[in-house]
């Protein structure tokens, strides 16, 4: 049983390293949406996106698809 | 007019479509119909850039109407050009690179967002334009984050291609105080998460203690727990202590004192009896207790930050820039910090005024909607004077500023309303009232159980005490109140009601006056077509055609009301500023306004002068052809919500700026007795005071500038959808769905949230004064004191939960 005074820091040290890195995601803004990125994972094009015919800025009204 | 029966719906926006005034696109391969050319046009975009399954997407239909919307985008076209000048870039775009030709970031905030959809719509429809490498739209405050290549496409260009998908983007900067709540908001997420992890570490090093372990584990494991505990307190508990000592020194006993008492004490014990080898430690609960309490805060927190979403910029009604005339006649634009008394602006029609002043040149007329609430715009001519924030209708102005900043009409109103939310009456809250009882009751009670111990020569006396404030403290009051609350504004904000106070749902039951603003909050706030009276041989519809096509270019609100009609051929239109419109059909002069402006040769008597509205004339050059009658049309419900309210024993009340007739004409339709027209910022708020002096509690329903100071100075203010920003930060609740009958499902909610506050407190109060005795007598050991308040929690938070089943908006009122 004396493997405790070894895992017990070691499991201090790891949780540690786990608040630095939630930290780091606060800190990157990762927690700032809570809302988007739930939406957007369904959204993920689930058909082949029909690519715009031309990529500029030009959007001619059109009756065509 | 009833041209709205049932028909098809508009594909795009979902508004209802009639036979003779339809236009349609194709979509998928379907001919999908479309109410106005604004939704043609914005769907042909979508689908033309690839978009369509947006279509699929969706869960909600598009919030800004597009006949709304290509109004504004008439006039923003040119002003979107203003977006790629340097003195408005400076406040919004930054150059990652640090020069012109690298990557730029700019934040736009985007109006019109119903759904997630709209996030993807937006971003995808952004990334395809030319240099953008990414564009990231958060859903929770509507900013937009575009990456650039900065030479490749202009700002105004980026601006242009959300106004094409049927959004408003305006760029957005910081205030300083908006950094604050970020700042806050990123510190609160770190100490919850600390608090959190703590926890989980530290239980689980709890079991085998409370099991049982061997004697020469058990130092080191409540040294390890210890280890875990002291940034949990020191960081995540932090709070609680500042606010206990502000509390203790101004002589206010609120919940953060025993609370900061008991962290420490527990603490500072479990400390003491690790390096003694004592009987109990308690770093477990001194953690689950601050984890707890720090969930609730952030709750609320998040709660009141969303309000805030439009960037609580108080100024945003003011344009960023503006054209100045220089001494030679050259105009130039500046930056609206850099608008000087006395200097000579142009102000171009559509665009907002940027400070006070006069008129020099022109006609126009002007929409003071916002800080007034007459919807009508005001005819100004030379030497009339022009306030800060409102919009130039019609034709160009030459104004001179007569005052900038700190002495302009909008701040005036801005300082009415810091004194009038100084001097709100501090809601005497259920959970404060008691807590101070019960916290002075559970300090005595402690200290006398410690004291008797003690005299007794009982050696563990401090550790029976602690466990009388450990035993007592976390369910009673902390649990309690705190889980209803959430509960309820979780529901409430499911149902379209945004809370950000927390005194709101404890103050919702004891209402007994609700005040409501006129325009934009019993009525729509844009006038709608009522009634047409054809005088010649032309009918209705054709009438209507004229018309449309007369207003088809038109800015003025008025052409509003005729967005949605098919026009018929009008060419050369004319307006004339405050009379009316003009313009050529088949050779004849059409004539639109003001009857004496289109008929000028005879006065012509109106066909029914008690009808609520205006009546306008159209007439050819031969002769009159007819009537028409705009009103502001009263929003859906306006009457239910109004009789549910007096149904409740709830006086209603009707104080609107508009001097008009029509406020009687609303009070009357909808059977309020209490009216008082024509009153200023002022008056309203004196208004609420002298109720409020006479014992009511007022709740305030608004939505301008003008009824800023009201909503800062009633005891609880609520703010309707399309509010100003300025009055949706100063308001306690807001409605998000633009249904005001949500406002009878909130006091339901409320009065339901208050009887299951008193359920949890009663129960809380049983169950500490059966725990109390026995952990006083020293009967308690650690096992059970665990079992029973993990229990009682429970039991707490489900019965808190039950508030989640609060009626539906349409079931609760019909």
């Amino acid at each position: 049983m004396d493997i405790i005074y070894i895992l017990v820091p070691l499991s201090l040290l790891l949780i540690g390293i786990a608040v630095l890195i939630f930290f780091w995601a606060v800190k990157s803004g990762q927690f700032e949406d809570m809302e988007s990125p739930a939406h957007r994972i369904l959204f993920d094009d689930d058909e082949p996106v029909s690519r715009p015919r031309n990529d500029t800025q030009d959007d001619k009204p059109s009756d065509k698809p | 007019m009833n041209a709205h029966s049932a028909q098809e719906r508009c594909f795009h926006c979902g508004e209802a479509t009639t036979e003779g005034e339809r236009w349609s696109t194709l979509v998928d391969g379907q001919r999908q119909p479309m109410c106005c050319p604004g939704c043609k046009a914005i769907a042909e975009t979508i689908v033309a850039s690839g978009l369509k399954d947006y279509y699929r997407h969706r869960t909600e239909l598009p919030e800004l109407s597009p006949a709304e919307l290509e109004d504004s985008d008439l006039s923003a076209r040119e002003s979107l050009t203003l977006y790629d000048s340097e003195a408005l870039q400076r406040r919004f775009v930054a150059h990652l690179s640090g020069n012109q030709q690298g990557e730029a970031e700019a934040t736009f905030i985007i109006d019109g967002i119903s759904c997630a959809a709209c996030a993807w719509l937006i971003e995808h429809r952004v990334g395809q334009l030319p240099g953008v490498k990414n564009a990231v739209l958060n859903l929770s405050n509507h900013r937009l984050v575009v990456r650039w290549q900065f030479d490749q496409i202009a700002v105004s260009s980026i601006a242009e291609a959300i106004y094409r998908l049927g959004y408003k983007a305006s760029p957005f900067s910081a205030t300083e105080q908006e950094e604050q709540r970020h700042r806050e908001g990123k510190l609160a997420i770190r100490r919850l998460a600390v608090a959190g992890i703590g926890t989980m570490q530290v239980m689980m090093m709890a079991v085998p203690l409370y099991v049982g372990m061997a004697e020469q584990y058990e130092f080191f494991m409540r040294l390890a727990s210890m280890v875990m505990t002291l940034p949990v307190v020191m960081f995540s508990a932090r709070p609680f202590f500042t606010a206990a000592l502000r509390d203790l020194r101004t002589r206010h006993l609120t919940m953060d004192v025993p609370v900061s008492l008991a962290i420490v004490l527990a603490f500072c014990s479990s400390i003491w009896s690790t390096l003694n080898q004592g009987i109990e430690v308690y770093f477990d609960s001194v953690c689950m207790f601050t984890f707890f309490l720090l969930l609730g805060r952030f709750l609320e927190m998040r709660a009141r930050h969303r309000m805030g979403k439009a960037g609580n910029n108080l100024l945003t009604l003011l344009p960023n820039i503006a054209l100045k005339v220089g001494d030679d006649g050259v105009e130039h634009v500046i930056a609206s910090e850099d608008i000087r008394i006395g200097d000579v602006l142009r102000l171009k029609p559509g665009h907002a005024i940027p400070a006070d002043g006069v008129v020099m040149e022109g006609r126009s007329s002007v929409d003071e909607a916002a800080l007034t609430g007459e919807y009508l715009p005001i005819s100004k001519k030379a030497g009339d004077r022009l306030i800060g924030g409102t919009f130039n209708v019609e034709s160009p102005l030459l104004m001179k500023v007569t005052a900038t900043g700190a002495e302009a009409q909008l701040s005036t109103i801005m300082r009415l309303m810091d004194r009038a939310q100084q001097e709100k009456p501090r809601a005497a809250l259920l959970a404060d009232k008691i807590a101070s009882h019960f916290v002075a009751a559970v300090l005595i009670i402690s200290s006398s159980v410690f004291t008797f111990w003690w005299l007794q020569g009982n050696e563990h006396a401090f550790f029976i005490a602690l466990s009388v404030l450990v035993v007592t403290c976390p369910c009673a009051l902390s649990l309690a109140t705190p889980t209803a609350l959430t509960a309820a504004t979780a529901a409430l904000r499911e149902r379209g009601l945004l809370i950000s106070k927390g005194h709101v749902l404890e103050v919702l039951p004891q209402i007994n006056r609700v005040v409501f603003d006129k325009t934009g909050t019993l009525t729509q706030g844009k006038l709608t077509l009522e009634q047409v009276e054809p005088l010649a041989d032309l009918d209705a519809t054709q009438v209507l055609a004229l018309i449309a096509g007369l207003e088809k270019h038109s800015t003025h609100p008025i052409a509003r009301a005729f967005r949605a009609i098919k026009s018929a051929a009008v060419e050369n239109t004319e307006q004339t500023a405050g009379q009316g419109i003009s313009g050529q059909w088949n050779g004849l002069t059409l004539r639109f306004g003001r009857a004496d402006y289109a008929w000028p040769a005879a006065p012509l008597a109106e066909p029914d002068s008690n009808a609520a509205g205006q009546w306008l004339l159209l007439a050819s050059d031969q002769q009159p052809l007819a009537w028409v009658r705009l009103n502001d049309s009263l929003r859906r419900n306006a009457a239910s919500i109004v009789s549910g309210l007096q149904q409740r024993g709830i006086a209603v009340s009707l104080l609107t700026g508009d001097p008009g007739a029509s406020g009687q004409v609303v009070a009357d339709a909808l059977g309020i007795t209490d009216l008082q027209t024509g009153v200023s910022p002022e008056q309203k708020l004196a208004a609420v005071r002298a109720w409020q002096q006479a014992g009511e509690r007022v709740m305030m329903v608004g939505d301008g500038i003008n009824d800023v100071p009201v909503l800062a100075g009633a005891d609880i203010a609520l703010a309707v959808n399309e509010a100003t920003d300025l009055a949706k930060t100063n308001a306690d609740v807001m409605l998000t769905n633009g249904r005001l009958e949500t406002l009878l499902t909130a006091l339901d909610g409320a009065t339901k949230t208050r009887r299951i506050i008193a359920q949890n407190i009663g129960w809380a109060l049983l169950y500490n004064l059966i725990a109390l005795p026995v952990a006083a007598a020293g009967f308690v050991p650690p096992w059970a004191a665990a079992i029973g308040m993990s229990f009682s929690s429970l039991l707490v938070v489900t019965n808190a939960l039950r508030l989640n089943r609060l009626p539906a908006p349409d079931s609760s009122e019909v």
